[in-house]
């Protein structure tokens, strides 16, 4: 039995949680969906929608909010219950922040940032990126079940995971959570207020990443993205060094895109920048190394020096 | 506050990756290596709270002996010594066992706040931090872009505030209690450099070597590691820059239709 742990917050379930869900229904045997929180029956109805044998509800007054420690401490118990083959998480920020501590606890195996699973006559064999993207890496877990997976954002999708003929019947898990052995004590989420630009209705993006080298530069892709009609935007270390507003910032702590045209400029191409554009209908790449991950979701690739290349282009769109 | 920042070595962004013979790792016997991006921000967190409240901040890297380069590194630009947890096994080991070896070394210093670098550029787990903290019976928080040591917050107990940050532009303020583990997210300040005093105050610094003292197995191997297939075709431009930019321009104009005349 596979248990799939949804992620919800403030009663809205996380669209990942169906990705997940697809990625777990793939080999075809049971399948349980567990949700975790506060008053979120809501959210356990519309898991189970899902093809699944039941959704299993843990509901504490101390999960309302999320924390690492309620959320490991109701987990292992539940998981010690249920005792399932594998338990699968989407790799959200969430997940990233209490799941390496569920496999600490519970002495089992954790394999992050899955994007592909072959069932194979040796066992179950993972596939997860390592050089951030650059290389891929068949992986295998150690040790005794139940095995931890967390399944990369976008590798399965959404619409993909199977629905049943009739409701899953849901059943709580009767959990109890100490609220009191609680170490972290969290505020209310807030967004900054100078999330001033929405890049999300951009037509069309120039982005530019480290191979930029410098902030002089930038007037550069300003004009290429001007001679476009494009949106300027960055991967992250262009906005951690300060050089464009952090509102300007692509991928999985950024804004997330799908504009008809994506110009990449000296961006690698790590799977942090990836989620956040590789939905773009047409998407270019231009980067000195011909290895760079970028050139695998282009459209159009060079491979040479974005200072050679760039001016070229502005050259050709102004003729 | 005595602090401990975790940091690894990993092979600089701009080598060309080549796989190993037997390809379960990459051939790195001539990689040039640094110190690892997210590590940097720690270290740098790490100064920063020490110029602020006093005490100490210690590096400590599990890792082959070339390791000592980036302990090295830190010395050079601040931290006050090094342990290394050396053996030539953890240079490409699963996150179980690099948390318990560093968890052995940092047991039983008696920090207050252990910080690292949110993941790793090399094997990206993302697991060490938050492992260790578990392994030290810390509670922790991850991702973190700003931290807050007053220790007179609370009810008399030392604590911390820090903001974690969420998904899509979101943040989070948090408290807990010290001793805690904290993983930082690249860009939570400004990085500083190595000056020549520090790279030369840097040669007096201890670095403490130890062997690993853990017992942890691997949670998981690798079994191959390659170049991932393209998963679209790629039109590759060839040319001279000028050529190729004029190919681009047309095929964006006439075959994607994306841009206008």
């Amino acid at each position: 039995m596979i248990l799939v742990v949804a992620e919800q917050r403030e009663g809205k379930l996380n669209r990942a949680s169906w990705e997940a869900i697809a990625a777990a229904q793939q080999p075809g045997g049971e399948l349980k969906v567990a949700v975790t929180g506060s008053g979120v029956s809501d959210v356990a109805a519309e898991l189970a929608a899902a093809e699944a044998s039941e959704v299993i509800v843990v509901d504490a007054l101390a999960l309302a909010d999320y924390t690492a420690d309620g959320y490991v401490t109701a987990l292992a118990v539940l998981i010690e219950q249920e005792r399932p083959a594998q338990v699968f998480f989407a790799h959200t920020y969430q997940t990233r922040d209490f799941a390496p501590a569920l496999a600490a606890r519970l002495g089992r195996a954790l394999i992050t940032d899955v994007t592909a699973i072959r069932n194979e006559a040796s066992g179950t064999v993972y596939v997860r990126p390592v050089f951030q993207g650059k290389l891929n890496a068949d992986v295998t877990a150690a040790g005794p079940a139940p095995h931890l997976i967390t399944i990369q954002i976008g590798a399965y999708r959404a619409d993909a995971a199977r629905r049943g003929a009739s409701a899953a019947p849901i059943r709580n898990a009767g959990i109890a959570v100490d609220a009191s052995a609680i170490r972290q004590k969290p505020e209310a989420p807030f967004k900054e207020a100078k999330q001033a630009v929405d890049l999300s209705q951009a037509e069309r993006i120039v982005a530019v990443g480290r191979g930029i080298k410098g902030q002089e530069h930038l007037k550069l892709v300003e004009d290429l993205a001007r001679a476009m009609g494009a949106e300027i935007a960055a991967s992250r270390p262009i906005c951690d060094a300060g050089w464009l507003p952090m509102d300007r910032q692509i991928g999985s702590s950024g804004q997330t895109v799908a504009p008809k045209l994506y110009v990449a400029l000296g961006i690698s191409g790590a799977i942090q920048h990836l989620v956040g554009m590789k939905g773009a209908r047409t998407i270019v790449a231009i980067n000195k190394d011909p290895e760079a991950p970028i050139f695998e979701i282009a459209d159009f690739g060079i491979t040479g020096d974005l200072f050679e290349v760039v001016p070229a282009m502005i050259a050709e769109l102004n003729k | 506050m005595k602090i401990a920042v975790c940091i690894k070595q990993v092979v600089t962004r701009e080598w060309q990756l080549r796989v190993s013979e037997a390809k379960t790792w990459i051939r790195d016997q001539d990689a040039s290596f640094e110190l690892n991006e997210p590590d940097a921000y720690a270290l740098e967190e790490a100064l920063r709270l020490k110029e602020k409240h006093g005490g100490e901040v210690v590096v400590v890297s599990a890792g082959p002996a070339r390791a000592t380069q980036v302990l090295r590194e830190a010395l050079a630009r601040g931290a006050d010594r090094a342990i290394h947890v050396e053996a030539d096994a953890l240079a490409a080991a699963d996150a179980f066992v690099v948390a318990d070896a560093l968890a052995g070394a940092i047991r039983d210093e008696g920090f207050d706040l252990v910080l690292t670098g949110l993941q790793s550029d090399d094997q990206g787990f993302g697991q060490v931090g938050v492992v260790l903290a578990e392994k030290l019976g810390m509670p922790h928080a991850t991702i973190i872009m700003e931290v807050q040591a007053d220790p007179s917050t609370g009810s008399g107990q030392a604590g911390l505030r820090v903001k974690r940050e969420l998904e899509g532009g979101w943040f989070q303020w948090m408290t807990l209690p010290l001793p805690a583990l904290l993983t930082i997210q690249s860009g939570i300040n400004q990085l500083r450099y190595a000056t020549l005093k520090g790279i030369m105050a840097a040669k007096k610094k201890e670095i403490r070597k130890v062997a690993p003292a853990g017992s942890a197995t691997p949670a998981q191997n690798i079994a191959a590691v390659y170049f991932p297939e393209k998963g679209k075709k790629t039109q590759m431009l060839a040319g001279s820059p000028a050529e190729a930019a004029k190919a681009l321009i047309q095929k964006l104009r006439d075959e994607a239709r994306v841009i206008g005349h």
